[in-house]
């Protein structure tokens, strides 16, 4: 998956000479997981820059970038370090074009890895999107395959609408799939079927997509037929797509990295609810992280949702009746 | 150990200024034409009849709550009078309603901003400037990108970003200048030091001496002048200027000046001002300092003071009637401009939201 994303943006870059690229450690260095590693020596030091450490001027100065008519890709060390530039972030980069009537464009792309498994330092991995998808004018995408991370970061990168594109951290080499060579774009706000099924709907979104889908395979060696949708964007959110597979199967189980209360489980179970009502067999079932920090490493496959725990979650709930 | 290595080790520096309190220039020669200076003097004047009509209109309930500019009138106008509209930029804070009309924005947008319609955010597509920023500081790291993009593109703009004395103690004031220091960003940081973050007075915004003097900690050149004074204000922006045109980087210029009138119309600054200081200031007036000096050049008298009172007079009344009769937004305003390509779900609402208020437009 990360040479997708590299690959995506030296083609972009390529295209368009406004494209830069900005954040901590991305020039000489490649990134610390080398998502832009040789664009430095491709595009040189204007185009590829090594920022102080400073997520606040980060985000801040890429609006800024934006506003001059260059197209800047930020990126985020860690979605973690978003704190310090959330200001920045849901204040600023997600409103610039309403509060200026349409003035200001900001195409711009924050890309950051975020979720965990990969036994970061403390404060590195929380899945914050929810935080994100709360802010109204910011797109946020969460690919699963290295063929949805390069054509989703294009089609990122083509918008004229901010877009937050974040990658799984622990995704970034475990992923491997058939990436064309050629530019593609794949549509923001369309899901992907990972795994067409008849008896149980299970939303996942970026790394849990894997976890779903190992999940679905020995279910179904249970007799459990599972369709995993990958949701692919999470801000447009593709609701047709979710409604018609729920239509089909009646039954639906969400699964995220991110705490339960307030995750972005809680959206999806709500809007389903609504559009689905009388398709509904059973309770949506939400399968997350539980309601507490992030922990050290040493502790964090208690912590994420593993295989074992979405098989006996999801086998409950295709047994279960509302 | 002969010297002391321990910083910061020197003398209290004075306010560069032109202007005597009383506007008697110093034996050098003036840095605007006389025809600048009135041009100045017009902006100065139009600031103070906006704010005494758009105050009035506030005690009535028909404007919102909004910040006068009574007391910096010199330092904002001198700092703007040193641009070139057709291609720098301004990133402002407020507070700087003449700069920004100079600029180009239209005087009935900024009424309507504060009348609550956000048509009147709407910026004319070539008027360059940011939105008013009301997020203090967050438009320093911005201005910051926007000077460095320009640079990149080969344009010799240059951008000015406004700011406070309280906005200074932000982290974005900090990694703002950090950065522009590095890159070399053709930007001003136009720090006015009026004295005031509402009721906290400057003494409790850092312990450093001046703000100026916080430039040299990034890298970057720092000035202090006098912002009552047109002509310093204006001398040193320009130098400021012509310095990031040349690509020779950012400068922070520290306008010593005094906020006079509230913080903004629901502020009651009678709970925190001292009155012998406010009254030490009011000698000061920027407006009367440059008046005096035009009388003392020989080209200023009540006649032309009447005249251009009444002409800004006319100018504010006309842009007032103008916004009066702007139709209030309807439900649509919540909706257009917040996408480039609108996610269908918030589609829906916008027709939603039509039909509870009045039918779909």
């Amino acid at each position: 998956m990360i040479e997708a994303i590299r690959e995506c943006l030296g083609q972009e870059m390529d295209a368009d000479s406004r494209v830069v690229v900005i954040g901590e450690d991305v020039g000489v260095l490649g990134g610390v997981f080398r998502a832009t590693d040789g664009l430095q020596a491709r595009f040189g030091k204007e185009r590829v820059v090594d920022m102080p450490l400073a997520e606040g001027v980060i985000v801040g100065s890429g609006i800024g970038l934006a506003m001059s008519g260059l197209r800047p890709v930020i990126e985020l060390q860690f979605l973690g370090f978003g704190h310090q530039a959330f200001h920045q972030i849901g204040q600023q980069v997600a409103r610039l074009r309403y509060r200026s009537q349409g003035r200001h464009a900001l195409p711009l792309v924050i890309r950051s890895p975020f979720g965990g498994g990969v036994r970061t330092p403390e404060l590195h991995s929380d899945a914050f999107e929810a935080f994100y998808t709360h802010t109204p004018g910011l797109k946020v995408v969460a690919p699963a395959t290295a063929y949805d991370a390069k054509g989703l970061l294009a089609a990122a990168m083509e918008s004229d609408d901010p877009v937050l594109y974040l990658e799984p951290l622990k995704g970034y080499r475990l992923t491997k799939d058939e990436v064309p060579d050629e530019r593609y774009t794949v549509p923001l706000g369309k899901l992907r079927v990972a795994r067409a099924g008849t008896a149980v709907t299970l939303i996942a979104w970026s790394a849990a997509v894997n976890v779903a889908e190992r999940a679905a395979e020995e279910l179904s060696e249970q007799g459990i037929s599972v369709e995993v949708l990958d949701l692919r964007s999470l801000n447009p959110l593709d609701i047709d797509g979710i409604a018609e597979s729920v239509s089909k199967t009646g039954r639906v189980a969400i699964l995220h990295e991110a705490p339960l209360t307030g995750g972005f489980g809680g959206e999806l179970v709500a809007t389903i609810q609504q559009e689905c009502f009388y398709s509904l067999e059973a309770p949506i079932i939400r399968i997350s992280a539980p309601d507490t920090p992030y922990p050290l490493g040493g502790v964090e496959d208690l912590y994420i949702p593993d295989v074992d725990r979405v098989v006996d979650e999801v086998a409950a709930l295709a047994k279960a009746s509302a | 150990m002969s010297e002391s290595r321990f910083l910061p080790n020197f003398e209290s520096i004075a306010p560069f200024s032109r202007l005597t309190e009383s506007g008697i220039l110093d034996s050098g020669e003036s840095p605007m034409s006389d025809e600048a200076v009135l041009e100045a003097l017009r902006y100065m004047t139009l600031t103070r009849v906006f704010d005494d009509k758009a105050t009035s209109m506030q005690r009535q309930g028909r404007f919102g709550t909004f910040s006068s500019v009574r007391g910096q009138e010199a330092s904002v106008v001198g700092a703007a009078s040193a641009l070139d509209p057709a291609k720098d930029w301004i990133v402002p804070q407020y507070r700087e309603f003449p700069a920004l009309i100079r600029h180009g924005y239209p005087i009935e947008n900024f009424a309507l901003y504060f009348m609550g319609n956000p048509k009147g955010g709407t910026i004319p597509a070539n008027v360059n400037m940011l939105p008013m920023q009301i997020s203090l500081a967050a438009q320093i790291p911005q201005a910051t990108g926007l000077a460095w993009g320009l640079k990149m593109q080969g344009s010799d703009g240059v951008a000015i970003t406004f700011f406070g004395d309280g906005a200074s103690s932000e982290g974005d004031f900090h990694e703002s200048l950090n950065l522009a220091g590095i890159v070399k960003a053709p930007v001003i940081f136009f720090l006015q030091n009026n004295g005031w973050a509402i009721s906290t007075p400057r003494e409790n915004q850092t312990a450093a001496r001046s703000f100026a003097e916080r430039a040299i900690g990034y890298g970057v050149e720092g000035v202090i002048v006098d912002g009552n004074d047109l002509l310093a204000v204006h001398e040193v922006t320009a130098r400021a200027v012509a310095k990031a045109r040349a690509g020779d980087g950012p400068t922070l210029i520290e306008s010593v000046t005094y906020r006079t009138g509230a913080h903004n119309t629901a502020d009651d600054p009678t709970r925190y001002i001292d009155q012998q200081e406010l009254e030490k200031w009011q000698q000061k007036d920027p407006v009367e300092r440059i008046k005096n000096y035009l009388r003392s050049r020989g080209i200023w008298n009540e006649t032309l003071e009447q005249e251009m009172l009444d002409s800004c007079a006319a100018q504010i009344d006309e842009a007032m009637e103008i916004a009066r009769n702007t139709p209030l937004a309807t439900s649509d305003a919540l909706f257009d401009h917040v996408y480039a390509e609108p996610p269908q779900r918030m589609l829906d609402q916008k027709l939603d939201w039509a039909n509870r208020n009045g039918g779909a437009r």
